[in-house]
């Protein structure tokens, strides 16, 4: 101990500390806290790139997922678009059907009334012809019977037994 | 479990070690008492005491001189780059240290004389002869001008401090200039940074309190780390095993842990939760006792395994010319250099340690208890 007192130089030590504390203070400033603060930084953007990657590969993961779901869902959608298509063109064509029924009976309606109408008409026609007919026929055979009395009366009977009976 | 080992042999070295420099700094101090009284005058005093010296008390002096903070910077024989000397002894003093080496080693200046002693390494002032008394425990006696010097510690640390901020500023702008990515050489230090912050202070410290401690804990470690491998360098320094500066660097770890400590570790010293009472007034002494001695470890586990290391290595490679034959020298060579790869080890793992230590230092200071109950 006292070997070493008597070895221990108070001007070294002074140094030391001046020249130690000095070199700290350099060193804190220019080389360790950049050099700290750089590779803290470098150790986080491995650690983000990782985390980043992680991220990415789950996305990728969800969006599969997803690609699929849409699909799924585009299928199905097709599916009921060409279901509903094919109700429709079904549809269309059973009314197209009832149209064609409902025209077609009014038009048979119609031509039945109008043939009707000229069969009623064609026997007015045909009964004022015959009228006149039998009138000219009742005028010919009337001015050939005219000439014996007791036919014409004859004629005259029978023809208004006819008319009633008619 | 290999913190525990680590510790026991900590201790066991330290001990072992304690004693070996003891025993030799006495007869170093003997030694020195002697040749200054013979040869106090003689203008060429250090080459003269060599020649005297048998090699293995030459090689006990180069060990000596080699663990000691110098002024000046002495590469190999005869080459030394002269560093400032600054004294404070009743004003202020400067001068080249170069001047030790000129004439007898006494250096006059501003009317006042200073010479460097043997037994520390440190400047006394002395009168024109520049002679050093020492009390009967070997211990200089002269007066000691407080010794601002560069030294070669100094001048180290510099050099180290000026190495740490190029490297890691260096590496700062090269994360915002390759987006995100270091570059340079400093991205060999990037792992380590990063094992500082998940293996050392978060654990120790916890997530929510470690940040503010980061730029101490990291300055620490490589300060240490690259100053214990300056010391394995043939430049021969030893920073990192003199105890100036690891009292140092120690007292900023009880500085910090004291000024930063949250009402939970006051509470948990002075009057210790869940304990009868009676007994708190004990356990307050003891854990105050405890805050003291935490920082004292620090200081002397650095010390110690710093200078045994060097101790160890430089005796071993001194074995090689002691022996100055092919199998003894070879085979101290081989053990030299294994112990070399061990002192890298012993290093980084001392930085380690007192990086660890000061961040669960740190981590008691700022911790919480919600159960206080559970204690």
């Amino acid at each position: 101990m006292d070997k070493l007192l008597n070895e221990f130089s108070v001007g070294l030590f002074f140094w030391q500390i001046l020249l130690f504390v000095g070199l700290l203070l350099l060193l804190r400033k220019f080389a360790w806290k950049p050099i700290l603060d750089a590779v803290n930084e470098r150790e986080d953007n491995i650690k983000n790139a990782l985390e980043g990657a992680e991220r990415a590969k789950q996305e990728m993961l969800n969006l599969q997922a997803d690609n699929e779901k849409i699909l799924k869902e585009a299928r199905a959608e097709r599916d009921a678009l060409l279901k509903d298509a094919r109700e429709m063109k079904d549809n269309i064509i059973n009314q197209a059907k009832e149209e064609a029924q409902i025209q077609a009976n009014k038009l048979m309606e119609q031509t039945k009334v109008a043939i009707q109408n000229e069969k009623a008409k064609a026997i007015s026609d045909m009964k004022k012809q015959m009228g006149e007919l039998s009138v000219a026929i009742a005028e010919k055979v009337v001015k050939k019977e005219l000439s014996d009395k007791e036919k014409q009366l004859q004629l005259v009977d029978q023809l208004l037994n006819e008319v009633t009976l008619n | 479990m290999l913190k525990r080992a680590l510790h026991i042999l900590t201790i066991i070295t330290l001990f072992s070690i304690s004693n070996l420099v003891a025993q030799e700094h006495h007869e170093e101090a003997k030694h020195e008492t002697t040749s200054h009284q013979t040869e106090n005058h003689s203008s060429e005093h250090n080459q003269h005491g060599e020649e005297n010296l048998s090699l293995k008390d030459k090689i006990k002096k180069d060990i000596k001189h080699h663990l000691q903070d110098t002024h000046g910077f002495h590469i190999t024989k005869g080459i030394e780059f002269p560093l400032p000397v600054i004294l404070w002894d009743e004003g202020l003093h400067i001068f080249s240290s170069s001047k030790f080496h000129e004439g007898n080693g006494v250096v006059e200046s501003n009317g006042k004389y200073y010479a460097i002693s043997h037994g520390n390494g440190h400047i006394y002032r002395t009168d024109a002869s520049g002679k050093i008394e020492h009390n009967e425990k070997g211990f200089e006696t002269n007066k000691k001008p407080i010794d601002f010097s560069i030294t070669k510690n100094v001048f180290m640390i510099m050099i180290t401090g000026l190495l740490m901020f190029l490297l890691f500023s260096g590496l700062a702008k090269s994360y915002s200039k390759n987006g995100g990515i270091a570059k340079g050489p400093g991205r060999f230090l990037e792992p380590i940074i990063l094992y500082i912050r998940d293996d050392i202070a978060i654990p120790n410290i916890g997530e929510k309190h470690y940040k503010k401690y980061m730029p101490y804990l990291l300055t620490i470690f490589f300060f240490i780390w690259f100053l214990n491998l300056f010391g394995l360098t043939p430049l021969g320094v030893n920073v990192t095993g003199n105890i100036a500066i690891t009292v140092a660097l120690a007292l900023l770890t009880y500085l910090i842990t004291t000024f930063t400590a949250k009402k939970d570790y006051w509470k948990h010293i002075f009057w210790m939760p869940g304990v009868p009472v009676l007994l708190r007034p004990f356990l307050a002494l003891i854990e105050l006792l405890g805050t003291i001695i935490k920082p004292f470890a620090l200081t002397i586990r650095l010390y110690a395994n710093m200078f045994a290391g060097h101790v160890v290595l430089m005796s071993i490679i001194g074995l090689i010319f002691l022996y100055k034959n092919l199998v003894g020298g070879g085979l101290s060579f081989l053990l030299a250099f294994a112990l070399s790869l061990l002192e890298l080890l012993v290093a980084a793992l001392q930085a380690y340690i007192f990086t660890m230590l000061s961040a669960l230092y740190f981590g008691a200071a700022v911790e919480e208890h919600e159960h206080e109950e559970a204690h």
